[in-house]
């Protein structure tokens, strides 16, 4: 009972907290380039702004744009509840959910890209095919990552493999997990669409990817997106920190451990935005597939 | 201990992979560097209580420094000279070769257990590590077309070589080691003469180019 | 009793179409009668082949027949009925489809020749998954062979329908003689021709049984070397044609593949690990190829080549689960191969409905001319987007739930002890990647020819299918969500299935069977969730933006965005199809914009096939000009003739002193 009490609380945790996330992030960019920076709840009060506003919808459109939104941000929440957060178990697990964890978020991405492309415009058309072609690359690490880590908990389903079993993992297999938790942070930064592969605070069309796939959705809409990407961005942060930290805690202890596990997730990607430079297009594959080759190292390390 | 081994071999793979995925051939000689350092550290780790102090402490040394100093320092100065900072458009794109590279590691970790080999292995990663790192070698030297990424490739196979040699650091000569360790001074040292040359004659450094000085 | 139901099947089907004939004064009653009789023929079939499926019972029939070796021995499996479902199902929509798509009184006689080969596949593709005996299935095989080959030439006065029929015709010959030899080993090895006596003779598995098992049955169902006829059949045939080809004629190389497999006792690892490689390459550079298409009837067609790779995918983690004996491997290979031939007939027989659809409305298959169509054709738009979504194996459709016992079937072969079985689970990453390149081509399908604005004046006077046509569609597009929302209830199924392809008892596969149908069940549930939240986001939204401005598309400043600025297929594709250079030798025409005020500039690129246009093409060209060249040697004078006899002399000669 105190364990599906306990998957509650993380399930209102990835509910309530991601907009905060993301609030972190820009305050350690902004405390980086020397400047105060919006307050910690901005998305928040963006949400707020956006859910209440009218919305302006294209001509070309159809309803296949107005369900892009729905559909992204209901794939990427039924997703959470497939999700270990801190090593609790989910709220619904069964052998093999990791693959439909992974094609919920292929599902959110599809309907993001269709209705992207309804639009009828060059530039969100160049969006969505920067968004499928990183994508795709991403998927194969992420599954190398996966596979890797129920190769090393003897586990396959996220509940099993984020578990108990994964303290004892980092025991008998830990250069391959940590090989596998590198990949896994790479691979988080591709599907967000942060620095070094996308700019989300970037101004020019021409460069985005998923900023520009977004380019004609507004009001409520826009608040679903924005929403969902956040929750998206929290659920990799969940599965690096689970996997990384890797830690035996339980109940409100293994809580705290995750909420600071976030932070450091929050800090790490701010770090990264601060430091470094958006790759330019033609690199971000070889980042991808460098990610793929160095979890599917660990693989091997597993299995020879 | 063994831990520390373990990790040490996974880095000189990870090297491996870093060294053929990046285009900036700095990045690409301190990484090098770097493996050569690492290399370093290696025969301190696996040394057994047959062998010599000294003898390792040499290998450690000179390995230390004609890898991960000397040679770098030289390569830095010649693209610094020679004003190059990227290897564009290799005769096998990155991506593949990193692809290729990754198929040989596999290949080399699934498969090292069944080699016949003359003495008995001193830790599980070292022969597939090695075999990488030989791949790695010439892969870097068969897909690059700038001299100094040849090098470059030179140098990395060298480093699988040296980790062939510590297995048999026991019994190898120190003499054995330096000479390979003069051969490759001897190349860079000609490929950095050769490349002025062609610097001077042709203001660019595709070794493509050297065939036409054939006449 | 079942069995009984599928031969009235078999027969009602192959005579729809001389049925027909009797009413060929009125076209129309015509094409119904046939209609009416193969519907009829798939009812009853299927109504068999459930019942063997909801009850596991084999029905068999032996009967004598006077050529050597030949019985007229019929045996419905559990695996005959699996493959029996997209069989019958597919034609029959097909055929009602054809009503409006290809209508007799219009058509004339292409249409009744269309008719009368259309229901003889079907009874040959149902006889092949019953035949017991070896000579009965070669017969069934080059009946159906055949008809493909008729069915591809209906439209005969096309150039591109003409090259495709004989490169198909030599194609599938080159597979019928290979079957030829691999059914001669086995029969001269067990003494009959019977499978039955086949299997009770514990034959010993060998690589040439293997090679000419691939070789011939490779070739049918397009494994990744031996595709090469397929997108220029699929594409040249009428849509509804092409649905049948696609969705159902190379799944009986499948079906061969297993039954053949089916008839050793233990199978090698290896032969398991081959096809699983196989698999990979050709679901990977299957879909590889497809993006780069443009002609979307060709895509479509490089996309059953993917799928294909699953299925084998599929069979070969079976194959190695009963290599080592792990009835859980076995269950999750071969049920996420067997329901992935039913889901995959399924949902590409609903995608080149559309494809039909969009060319009859529009009058051209290139997608970048397309644009715009949903619009238009909102139903067909639907349809076509409920298959896209199913095809790119996403949740909550069908195509997860084959592609999701894959990978349990992978993630099984992981556990293994040994390394060479754990090796298997590349699968794993390689399905991801295919799933991943999957959605981008669908979204690149659907975005280009259904969304946006039309981008020629091709689109621009599209209209609605036809109810004939949206009907059968629609009665796919169900399916497909039945199996996706409720994957427990085919899951016992799956297993009876396999369970008489690997000879196993109930008993092995009770354990497997219970926690894949439970992990089945909250598949169900995490659909339901999702369409829960979705529905409750919209409702919320629906609220929200009512009465919204409506407004031009935001052309980030410029002013007068014209239909020809849209992305085109070709240009989302690029960067995945760069990724694939070293597989595609593109033939690009380029004509760049020439100085200040250039008024004439173009580009146009094709993706040939490699193996054909690269390969095979060159070869035989080469060998036919060799031996025209021989053959003026021995037409002319005896001059000639004494040369090449010379010739000969000095060649063997020379073979003689060095190599013996």
């Amino acid at each position: 009972m105190a364990v599906t009490l306990l998957s509650f609380v993380y399930l209102a945790l990835f509910l309530t907290l991601p907009p905060l996330l993301l609030g972190v992030v820009n305050r350690v960019k902004s405390l980086f380039a020397g400047r105060q920076g919006p307050p910690l709840w901005q998305l928040y009060a963006d949400l707020r702004r956006l859910a209440r506003k009218g919305a302006v919808y294209s001509r070309t459109t159809t309803w296949v744009f107005r369900a892009g939104p729905v559909v992204g941000l209901a794939a990427v929440a039924t997703a959470g509840l497939l999700m270990a957060f801190g090593g609790a178990p989910a709220a619904l697990s069964f052998g093999g959910d990791f693959v439909l964890f992974a094609y919920l978020l292929g599902l959110a991405r599809f309907a993001t890209v269709l209705a992207a492309l309804d639009t009828g415009s060059a530039f969100e058309g160049m969006g969505g095919a920067r968004e499928v072609t990183f994508s795709s690359l991403a998927e194969p690490a992420l599954f190398l990552c996966l596979v890797t880590l129920a190769r090393a908990t003897g586990s396959i389903s996220l509940s099993g493999m984020l578990g108990p079993a994964l303290p004892d993992a980092w025991g008998h297999a830990a250069p391959a997990l940590l090989l596998a938790a590198i990949a896994l942070f790479v691979v988080a930064l591709a599907e967000n669409s942060r620095i070094p592969v996308d700019d989300p605070n970037t101004h020019l069309e021409l460069t985005m990817i998923h900023e520009v796939m977004v380019l004609d959705h507004s009001g409520p809409d826009l608040a679903l997106i924005l929403y969902g990407a956040s929750l998206k961005l929290f659920l990799f942060g969940a599965l690096f920190v689970r996997l990384a930290l890797g830690v035996r805690t339980g109940g409100l202890a293994g809580v705290a451990v995750f909420l600071a596990g976030m932070l450091g997730f929050a800090v790490l990607v701010g770090l990264v935005e601060s430091i470094m430079a958006r790759l330019r297009l033609v690199r971000v594959p070889q980042l991808l597939v460098g990610a793929s080759v160095l979890s599917a190292f660990g693989l091997v390390l597993l299995l020879r | 201990m063994s831990a520390w081994t373990e990790m040490v071999f996974i880095l000189l793979v990870v090297f491996d992979f870093f060294l053929l995925a990046s285009s900036r051939l700095k990045a690409v000689i301190r990484a090098a560097a770097a493996q050569g350092a690492l290399l370093s550290v290696l025969p301190l780790l696996l040394a057994t209580d047959k062998a010599e102090i000294g003898h390792v402490l040499a290998l450690s040394i000179g390995a230390l420094v004609v890898k991960g100093v000397v040679i770098p320092w030289l390569l830095m100065w010649a693209i610094r000279e020679a004003s190059i900072r990227r290897e564009v458009e290799p005769i096998v794109g990155f991506i593949p070769s990193l692809l290729l590279c990754a198929v040989g590691v596999a290949l080399a970790f699934a498969f090292s257990s069944a080699m016949p080999l003359p003495t008995p292995e001193k830790h599980g990663f070292l022969v597939p590590t090695a075999l990488s790192t030989v791949w790695t070698g010439l892969l870097l030297v068969v897909s690059r077309r700038k001299a100094v990424s040849q090098v470059i490739g030179f140098l990395v196979l060298e480093n699988g070589v040296f980790l062939f040699g510590l297995l048999l650091s026991d019994f190898m000569p120190a003499m054995v080691e330096a000479g390979v360790l003069l051969d490759l001074f001897a190349a860079v040292f000609v490929m950095g003469i050769v490349m002025f040359d062609i610097n001077r004659e042709f203001s660019s450094l595709d070794t493509e180019k050297l065939s036409a000085l054939k006449d | 009793m079942s069995l009984l139901l599928v031969i009235l099947g078999i027969v009602l089907a192959a005579a729809s179409g001389l049925l027909a004939l009797a009413f060929h004064r009125n076209p129309a009653a015509a094409q119904r009668v046939a209609c009416a009789a193969l519907v009829t023929a798939a009812a009853l079939a299927i109504a068999g082949a459930l019942s063997v499926l909801a009850l596991g019972h084999a029905a068999e029939f032996h009967a004598q027949w006077s050529p050597p070796g030949a019985s007229l021995a019929l045996r419905l499996d559990a695996l005959s009925a699996l493959f029996l479902l997209p069989i019958f199902g597919v034609p029959a929509a097909g055929s009602v489809y054809g009503l409006a798509y290809f209508p007799q009184a219009a058509r004339g006689g292409q249409a009744r020749r269309l008719q009368i080969f259309y229901g003889l596949v079907t009874g040959a593709m149902a006889l092949v998954a019953v035949a017991a005996n070896a000579m009965l299935f070669l017969v069934a095989w080059e009946v159906m062979a055949l008809c493909g080959f008729l069915l591809v030439l209906t439209e005969h006065e096309k150039k591109a329908a003409q090259r495709a029929a004989f490169v198909y015709l030599a194609a599938t010959h080159v597979g019928t003689l290979a079957l030829f030899a691999l059914f001669s080993l086995l029969g001269s090895a067990a003494g009959s021709f019977d499978f039955a006596r086949m299997a009770a003779a514990g034959l010993a598995p060998g690589a040439g049984t293997f090679a000419l098992m691939l070789l011939g049955f490779g070739l049918k169902a397009g494994l990744m070397p031996f595709h090469f006829w397929l997108p220029g059949a699929h594409a040249a045939a009428p849509s509804h044609v092409s649905a049948v080809m696609s969705g159902v004629l190379l799944k009986t190389g499948i079906y061969g593949i297993l039954r053949v497999s089916g008839l050793f006792a233990s199978p090698p690892l290896w032969w398991g690990l081959v096809l699983l490689a196989l698999g990979c390459a050709s679901a990977v550079l299957g879909v590889a190829f497809a993006l780069a298409q443009h002609d979307l009837k060709r895509l479509l067609a490089y996309h059953s080549v993917e799928n294909v790779g699953i299925i084998a995918m599929g069979v070969g983690l079976a194959l190695v689960g009963r290599a080592i004996g792990d009835p859980a491997l076995v269950l999750l290979g071969f049920g996420g191969a067997g329901l992935h031939v039913v889901n995959h007939a399924l949902f590409k027989s609903l995608l080149f409905l559309g494809a039909g659809a969009v060319d009859h409305a529009c009058g051209t298959r290139e997608i970048d001319l397309l644009g715009g169509l949903a619009r238009r054709m909102p139903l067909t738009a639907g349809l076509f987007l409920v298959a896209a979504v199913a095809i790119s194996g996403l949740p909550p459709l069908n195509g997860f739930v084959s592609e999701w016992l894959v990978y349990l079937g992978s993630l099984r072969a992981l556990s293994s002890a040994s390394p060479f079985v754990a090796w298997a689970a590349i699968a794993a990453p390689v399905l991801a990647l295919v799933g991943g390149l999957a959605a981008a081509c669908f979204a690149k399908v659907f975005g280009t020819v259904f969304l946006g604005v039309p981008r020629s004046g091709h689109g621009a006077s599209a209209h609605e299918a036809a109810r004939a046509m949206l009907g059968p569609m629609a009665l796919l597009a169900a399916a497909c969500a039945f199996i996706g929302l409720f994957p427990a209830a085919v899951v016992p199924a799956l297993g009876r299935a396999a369970a008489a392809w690997a000879e196993l008892t109930p008993a092995a596969l009770a354990v497997p069977g219970r926690s894949a149908a439970a992990s089945a069940g909250a598949i169900t549930a995490s659909a339901a969730l999702l369409l829960l939240v979705a529905g409750a986001i919209a409702a919320w939204r629906y609220r929200r933006t009512r009465g919204a401005a409506e407004s031009e598309t935001w052309g980030c400043g410029f002013a007068r965005p014209t239909a020809r600025m849209q992305y085109t297929g070709s240009s989302f594709a690029e960067m995945l199809t760069l990724r694939f250079g070293w597989a595609f030798f593109p033939n690009a025409r380029v004509e760049p914009p020439r100085g200040p005020f250039p008024k004439h500039a173009s580009f146009s690129s094709h993706v040939p096939d490699t193996v054909l246009d690269v390969a095979i093409v060159p070869v035989w060209r080469i060998t036919a000009w060799g031996a025209g060249w021989v053959r003026t040697l021995h037409r002319g004078q005896v001059q000639g003739q004494a040369l090449l006899v010379c010739l000969t002399l000095i060649a063997l000669l020379v073979w003689r002193f060095l190599w013996w």
